[in-house]
């Protein structure tokens, strides 16, 4: 069973928050000795969720966790929302499919960065998106 | 407002790409390099991506449309300096970066701009050789 070996919140509320969770991602992957590929993928899903936790969420959090597991090390990154959900998790996360002016690859994406992928969702409650990525 | 300078170079216009960019600094760059071909009546485009340390759907659609919108304008885009591990991720998330021609440095992206303007000078531009863009 993975332990969280240290945590922190930060709130993603606007365009540049986006950015900033680019950034603290970045440097939490290199801490927990991820190769620059490594990096470089759980940076990209993480910024196309953070991005949608803005623009479809409304604004949100995410949890970024540096996990052990015996001598495995991982990164878990929750993303959480009070926004208006979603209402066909399937649809959502096909390739192209977008209720907004995208691309449609945001969450199909994401899903393929990283190992493992979780995402629950209620309309009119939000939206919870997790994303594991192991060194 | 934060902005991405554009260089004039003759009948070219070039681009350096050096902060985390956010939305909205990626679509201004957008307007203003449109705005910039048309007043100066550039050729060719080159954008140097060399400094990004990561390129999601956002930022891979802008430079799309970016090569988009200058053939329409009459001027051909290369994108040169991908970080291979932006490459990889890039192509895991599922974009192929349509109809943006690569180089792997700025030399290189130079010499493809010349060649393409010498094939098509005093012709229009559309010669089917195909997207393009893995070279």
């Amino acid at each position: 069973m993975a332990q969280v070996a240290r945590a922190d919140v930060l709130q993603v509320r606007a365009e540049n928050d986006v950015v900033a969770v680019r950034q603290a991602v970045r440097t939490w992957a290199v801490q927990q000795g991820f190769t620059l590929v490594d990096q470089t993928k759980i940076v990209t899903a993480a910024s196309e969720i953070a991005r949608n936790t803005v623009i479809y969420g409304r604004g949100g959090t995410v949890r970024i966790e540096a996990l052990v597991d015996g001598i495995r090390k991982g990164l878990r990154l929750t993303f959480e929302d009070q926004g208006p959900g979603i209402a066909d998790l399937e649809l959502a996360q096909r390739d192209g499919y977008t209720t907004g002016t995208g691309l449609g690859m945001g969450l199909g994406g994401a899903r393929r960065l990283v190992n493992e992928f979780a995402i629950e969702s209620k309309p009119g409650q939000g939206t919870k998106v997790t994303l594991t990525r192991w060194k | 407002m934060e902005r991405i300078p554009i260089l004039r170079m003759g009948k070219y216009l070039l681009v350096t790409i050096q902060v985390d960019m956010h939305d909205r600094l990626a679509m201004q760059l957008q307007e203003d390099l449109t705005a910039r071909i048309a007043a100066v009546q550039a050729r060719g485009v080159l954008i140097d991506i060399s400094a990004l340390d990561m390129v999601d759907s956002f930022i891979g659609r802008m430079l799309s449309d970016i090569a988009g919108m200058s053939r329409i304008l009459d001027a051909q885009t290369v994108v040169v300096g991908m970080q291979p591990a932006v490459a990889i991720t890039l192509v895991e998330l599922g974009l192929s970066l349509q109809g943006v021609r690569t180089a792997l440095d700025v030399e290189r992206g130079m010499k493809l701009l010349e060649e393409s303007l010498r094939t098509t000078s005093g012709d229009h531009p559309d010669e089917d050789d195909g997207p393009g863009g893995e070279s």
